[in-house]
């Protein structure tokens, strides 16, 4: 029974910055002392609700304080100690991930995914089993650029817990019957994914935006032709070409020091020997950028849908492009916060949708751009002519400076809270990883936002925001909005199945 | 979700480690003060990083809705956004936002809650805002927001339910399960008709009955000093007056007396049934032996339920269980969908005769240390934000009339034996209960069996 709802679940979605942040050192609220006043004032007053308070200075961000080793076998090592409880977080990250699929979409996260069926000597029972009995949680999995291996456990049993990740690792059982199983279960995942017009219109887009020679084209988990094919002789031998220390980090955050830290891996980790053969990982600037084309409209047939899934982006940039700072900030007022233009037009003035946003995929080869709603199916047209004019907007008039203002807070001031728990500590330490860059990278990028002005925010939208250049996937009922669509001339109108071919 | 084993808790003295016979207690410092207008106020100081979570209960749902408003609890929720007398609309989102805080609000049958985190500074403004809109909410309130907000929360409706596979089994299964009238019997969402009825003067007669200081708990969890917050609390909240006493009716105990079903065909690619049984409230001495039951059967790899469907039968893709205990009143729930070429009757069999086996043998001594340590571990997960601490102190108020609830809660897991476990499942989940299929369409010979009914 579904018994929680949400004002809105958008901003999940919306990243309000790209990278991570820090563990700050305590600050003080300053309290203003003529705050202490009568609990029930005179009728005749005004009611202390009348002054909106100022505020003290905000806290200074402080960011965490890594160390960091080398094994010998190359495995880098970066430790926070945070020892407001006794837990440790370690992530374990490796270069690679479904960047790696080659001509196997999937294979990444399907390999991953074995790894907690059988390791050790033990079967996916035993392997559960052993682990909740220490209270110890572990997830293998890969994203578009990394391989993970995240646990969690308590500071008594960590030290046991790393020995099942180590099996994990180094020794997964990869066999034929548990890799048929997990086949069929993802062909039956990728099924259900085709009932949900999200998956649908998340997935078009992939195909339609980059070409299939790029490794972002198909969906992180393939489809159902490329997962038939999965055998465990190829999974095997695709995790131990994978799986080398020297392109692996171990981050520890939590109750722990670096020489702990130090000791454990060793123990665990010691023996991982690089492969003989590894796969060769071509640096992302090798990976030949997809180019923006011509704006076309998708349409993918949902008969009687109640909204319409609407995607509109691009082929996005580079972590390391000297205009990320500007992008952030142009997102943040564009769609990347709740009083962001989109969100602010398509729900709170038009009623038209529960979230609208956008957001950067910032990852080691450029991501995707990408703004989305769902909006009831009779404004679907009308809501696609306010994104339009929105991006038209951003380049063709300066951002107001109330709004640039706000943009900024929202950024660096919300970096603050980005460091709390040693789950965030890890997460964003991962992520800076995958791109090669080191934590001060943060402040530098905040520092860079504070600078910037209305012209930048401009600047970059007329450089990356081209509404002639803009792919369009919506997910619906086509007999009632390609009509209105149309009407838009924003671009010519494709009929496509889920697969993003072309079907009339 | 009622975050039943979600522990937000705190600087902690000592924490025990998630292994069976440790006692160190966990606890979690507050304060707890009331104004004299009723409002409570709730402080945990942690300075571990330098941000603030403000949370505010209001002691109102869905299940204190009319008839023919079903829906208006959450309805209300997205006009408290909507601006206040000396914070008009969209000072909420742009002055928080421009301070770097975040903010929502959430609805369930129980309870409206609303949080603001961010940096501590914040505070002021946090509280400043949310006092507005307890004291000052109606001067600026139009039937143009209300307009607005029920076409936002109808597009909610749309994304969450309508255009999600097996999404309308939301809006049949709380009018099966309790019986008419019960304030559990229509979900949370409420219906389209009843979301278009809402009018201007429901949004006043509602505000003033339950959104008064004595019908709300604030907690403040972070970087903060409590005599601060409670001189801040006083100025902004003080003078806000106290709203009527608020008594709620018990609903009237019942029990399902047959088997109810119901097949829905939906564009969905694969058959999915749903079990519930009405069970107890939270904090009823069984709601935690059926927590225990529900991590028995699907809350590992090696759970009963999973191992046997997923694994070693393979006749489901996926099988979830899970025990519901409200404030008034509670249910259990198992939720599995098919493999391809598989139909419900088979995911049935395997249910009952696993409820069956459970019910005659109980778990086995390794099963259940292994269900109390993750359980246990679950509550360690959760106590390192201000932000989830901040809403499991008061959650635990709301419940069991003081937010000190950690160490009990972690208790009564701990305390459930091979004998509770084996009691609940004959008492609660051998009986009658709720059968909906969801199918492909045309599909409805893939539907389960209904047990006969007399």
């Amino acid at each position: 029974m579904t018994d929680r709802t949400d004002r809105t679940d958008r901003m999940d979605g919306t990243a309000r910055k790209g990278g991570s942040q820090t563990r700050p050192t305590a600050s003080r609220l300053a309290m203003v002392a003529s705050l202490v006043v009568a609990a029930t004032p005179l009728h005749a007053q005004a009611p202390a609700v009348a002054t909106a308070p100022t505020l003290a200075p905000a806290p200074k961000l402080v960011m965490p304080a890594v160390e960091t080793a080398k094994l010998a076998n190359g495995l880098t090592l970066q430790v926070v100690p945070m020892t407001e409880l006794p837990l440790v977080q370690a992530t374990l990250l490796i270069d690679g991930g479904a960047r790696l699929d080659g001509s196997h979409p999937g294979l990444a996260t399907f390999a991953a995914g074995m790894l907690d069926e059988g390791a050790g000597g033990r079967d996916a029972f035993q392997l559960a089993a052993q682990l909740e009995l220490l209270g110890a949680s572990l997830s293998p999995g890969a994203s578009w650029d990394a391989f993970t291996l995240s646990l969690r456990a308590p500071k008594r049993t960590f030290g046991d817990a790393m020995g099942i990740l180590a099996d994990e690792l180094l020794r997964p059982t990869i066999s034929s019957a548990d890799v048929k199983r997990q086949r069929d279960l993802r062909i039956a995942a990728l099924l259900q994914a085709r009932d949900r017009p999200a998956s649908v219109a998340s997935d078009v887009f992939g195909y339609t935006v980059y070409p299939a020679s790029h490794p972002y084209h198909y969906p992180i988990s393939g489809d159902s032709a490329s997962t038939v094919v999965l055998d465990s002789a190829m999974v095997r031998d695709f995790w131990r070409r994978v799986a080398d220390p020297a392109r692996a980090t171990l981050i520890l955050a939590g109750d722990i020091s670096l020489a702990e830290a130090k000791a454990l891996a060793t123990k665990a980790l010691g023996a991982w020997k690089s492969p003989a053969s590894p796969l060769p990982l071509a640096p992302a600037s090798s990976v030949t950028a997809a180019t923006a084309e011509p704006t076309t409209i998708y349409l993918v047939d949902k008969p009687d849908a109640a909204q319409s899934v609407v995607m509109i982006g691009a082929p996005g940039v580079d972590r390391r492009s000297p205009d990320y700072a500007a992008l952030t900030l142009m997102n943040t007022i564009l769609g990347g916060s709740f009083s962001s233009r989109l969100n602010q037009i398509l729900r709170e003035q038009k009623g038209f949708t529960y979230g609208a946003g956008s957001d950067y995929g910032w990852r080691p080869v450029p991501g995707p751009f990408v703004a989305s709603s769902a909006v009831r199916t009779n404004v679907t047209d009308s809501s696609l002519a306010i994104f339009f004019s929105e991006f038209k907007r951003l380049r063709s008039e300066p951002v107001t400076d109330a709004e640039l203002a706000r943009a900024r807070s929202y950024v660096v001031l919300g970096t603050l809270g980005d460091f709390e728990t040693t789950r965030q500590v890890a997460s964003g330490l991962a992520s800076l990883n995958v791109f090669g860059l080191p934590l001060s990278t943060i402040p530098a990028d905040l520092e860079r936002i504070q600078s910037l002005g209305a012209a930048d925010v401009r600047r970059v939208a007329e450089k990356y925001l081209d509404p002639s250049h803009l792919t369009v996937v919506i997910v619906g009922d086509i007999k009632k909005i390609r009509p209105g669509i149309e009407a838009l001339h924003l671009g010519p109108v494709k009929v496509v199945d889920d697969m993003g071919k072309e079907t009339s | 979700m009622r975050y039943r084993h979600v522990l937000a808790a705190v600087a902690l003295a000592a924490i025990a480690p998630p292994l069976a016979a440790q006692s160190a207690p966990l606890h979690v410092p507050f304060v707890i003060d009331t104004l004299s207008n009723g409002l409570t106020l709730i402080v945990n100081e942690d300075h571990s990083a330098p941000v603030v979570s403000v949370n505010t209960w209001y002691h109102v749902g869905s299940g204190d809705e009319q008839p023919g408003r079903t829906g208006f609890a959450h309805l209300f929720e997205h006009l408290m956004f909507m601006g206040s007398e000396h914070a008009p609309y969209p000072e909420f989102d742009r002055r928080l936002e421009a301070a770097g805080a975040d903010n929502n609000g959430s609805t369930t049958e129980d309870r409206t809650n609303y949080y603001e985190a961010g940096p501590a500074n914040a505070l002021p403004l946090m509280l400043w805002l949310d006092a507005d809109r307890m004291g000052w909410l109606l001067p600026t309130m139009d039937s143009a927001k209300v307009d607005l907000q029920r076409d936002v929360v109808k597009n909610e409706r749309r994304q969450s339910y309508e255009n999600q596979p097996y999404g309308m089994v939301a809006d049949h299964l709380p009018g099966m399960l309790y019986p008419k009238g019960h304030p559990y019997s229509w979900p949370v969402i409420g219906s389209m008709a009843d979301l278009s009825a809402a009018s201007l003067e429901d949004v006043k007669n509602f505000f003033r009955k339950y959104y008064a200081p004595n019908n709300a708990a604030i907690v403040v969890s972070g970087d903060v000093k409590a005599d601060s917050v409670k001189r801040l609390v006083e100025h902004y909240f003080g003078a806000i007056p106290r709203g009527p006493a608020i008594t709620r009716p018990a609903p009237a105990a019942f029990s399902l007396q047959r088997d109810t079903s119901l097949v829905l065909e939906d564009r969905v690619q694969l058959p999915r049934l749903y079990y519930a049984w009405h069970t107890v409230k939270g904090w009823d001495q069984d709601d935690a032996p059926l927590n225990v039951v529900a991590y028995l059967l699907s809350g590992a790899k090696n759970a009963r339920l999973t191992k046997l469907m997923v694994y070693d039968k393979q006749t489901a893709s996926n099988v979830f269980a899970y025990q519901n205990g409200a404030r008034l009143d509670g249910d259990f729930n198992v939720v599995a969908t098919a493999r391809p070429g598989h139909a419900l009757p088979e995911l049935q069999h395997d249910i009952d005769s696993t409820l069956q086996r459970l019910a005659v043998a109980g778990p086995t001594a390794t099963e259940l240390e292994q269900a109390r340590n993750s359980l246990e571990a679950d509550f360690l997960n959760g106590i390192e934000s201000v932000r989830a601490k901040a809403n499991q102190l008061n959650e635990y108020y709301y419940a069991i009339g003081t937010p000190d609830g950690f160490q009990r809660d972690l208790d009564r897991i701990r305390g459930v034996t091979a004998a509770d476990v084996q009691r609940v499942v004959r008492k609660y989940l051998t009986g009658p209960r709720v059968i909906i299929s969801v199918v492909p369409q045309g599909k409805q010979n893939l539907a389960a069996a209904g047990r006969a009914t007399p």
